[in-house]
């Protein structure tokens, strides 16, 4: 059992070298690469935090576009509907109309065809009557009368 | 095991003799070198930092490689022990706590050698008598760490409190101006406590447990296993725990410098 100095100083010299290098070859780049892995980690986290929250907008306004696609769809739908309506009621009137009108018209055709009817039928007992008459006529009046008229008028010619 | 020819009692003196230059043999010698001490401790101490100078070399922040992820469970325990006991920048104090920490281990980690190859391996391939494996159970090892821990705690204690601050602590604290004598004699043990505790705590721890397994070695073959096997079980123990509180220790003596009461 000794302690020897100059061993001791040795010892000691030899130790402060290793301090030394320890201190700038070996902790630094270690310490340096954990902290830079921490710091990555740190990022990937936050990243996903980002990820996770623009999800979450995205859904969001997602849902949100989607109802407004609905209510819009909705909007167009009831506009459809309508005009639709307003078609078949534009379509009714119109069709009423021109029912009237060609009822209108037919009555305007039947007027028209029982005047000429009542004219027709008017002439025809106009010219049965100047038969019936001529008829009469011929049976009343005695033919030297008419000789005489004949000669008349075969005079004048 | 005994060699024939060699008393129980010269075998062990023989186990406790350093190769060293000249042959003094004096308790503090002033000129003998230990050379086993230097040798081994410097070779352990290439070791650590050659490993973990790879490992910083190949360092890379995305996925480390196993021995990337060792070193680094190391450095993160030692910076989280220095974290804990000191507030001021860790850049210097935490590769001093690493190498203290590692060096201490990877000396007392010579301890669990079997006592006898060493010596053996000395004698018949380098031709040398004596030879110590084991760098902590020598005190010029173990009291070197310690000297520079007290030369850091001087210069610590400067750094924190200035040398007015130091002063006025050192011949005032803890009973006050008027006792002022007291308070120097006390301080004064109090500061060579700091290192004469930590060099002869894991000097004894280590030479003791040196010792015992120099002991066992002298029992006959078949009584060696269990306790042999028992000792270096419990060694294990100790080894781990006594770089650990010689660290420890180096960082709460030095954040105590450092810091104001």
């Amino acid at each position: 059992m000794q302690a020897s100095i100059p061993s001791i100083v040795g010892q000691m010299i030899v130790f402060g070298i290793f301090v030394w290098f320890t201190m700038k070859f070996v902790w630094p780049p270690i310490t340096k690469a954990m902290e830079e892995r921490r710091q990555k980690i740190a990022d990937g986290l936050a990243a996903a935090d980002r990820g996770a929250r623009a999800l979450q907008d995205a859904s969001a306004k997602s849902e949100e576009e989607l109802k407004a696609a609905r209510t819009q769809a909705q909007e167009i739908l009831a506009a459809a509907n309508k005009q639709a309506a307003q078609m078949v009621e534009q379509a009714k009137t119109h069709a009423q109309e021109e029912g009237e009108r060609i009822v209108a018209k037919a009555h305007e055709e039947v007027e028209r065809e029982i005047a000429h009817a009542r004219e027709e039928l008017r002439k025809q007992v106009g010219e049965l009557a100047v038969i019936g008459a001529a008829k009469i006529l011929k049976r009343e009046i005695d033919t030297k009368a008419h000789a005489d008229v004949l000669n008349e008028l075969a005079a004048r010619v | 095991m005994a060699e024939a020819g060699h008393s129980p009692a010269e075998y062990v003196t023989h186990h406790l003799h350093h190769w060293a230059t000249g042959h003094d043999n004096a308790f503090i010698s002033a000129e003998a070198w230990h050379l086993d001490t230097l040798f081994i401790s410097t070779v352990l101490g290439l070791i650590f930092l050659t490993l973990f100078r790879i490992a910083a070399v190949r360092a890379t922040s995305g996925v480390p490689g196993k021995l990337q992820n060792f070193v680094e469970i190391m450095i993160d325990f030692v910076d989280n022990a220095v974290k804990d006991g000191f507030h001021g920048s860790r850049a210097f104090l935490a590769p001093l706590a690493l190498t203290i920490f590692v060096w201490t281990f990877l000396w007392n980690c010579m301890d669990l050698i079997p006592v006898d190859l060493p010596p053996m391996i000395a004698k018949h391939v380098f031709g040398l008598e004596y030879f110590r494996a084991v760098p902590s159970a020598d005190m010029s090892a173990t009291f070197a760490l310690s000297l520079s821990v007290f030369a850091l705690i001087i210069i610590y204690s400067f750094k924190g409190k200035g040398a007015g601050g130091f002063a006025k602590e050192f011949l005032t604290h803890p009973f006050g101006a008027k006792l002022m004598p007291a308070n120097v004699v006390l301080n004064t043990v109090e500061l060579l406590a700091k290192p004469m505790s930590l060099a002869l705590r894991l000097f004894g721890n280590l030479y003791a447990g040196e010792l015992i397994f120099i002991l066992i070695a002298l029992l006959p073959w078949w009584a060696q296993v269990i306790p042999g096997f028992g000792w270096a079980v419990f060694h294990i123990l100790v080894v781990t725990l006594q770089a650990f509180i010689f660290m420890t220790l180096t960082i709460v003596y030095i954040s105590m410098a450092y810091e104001h009461h």
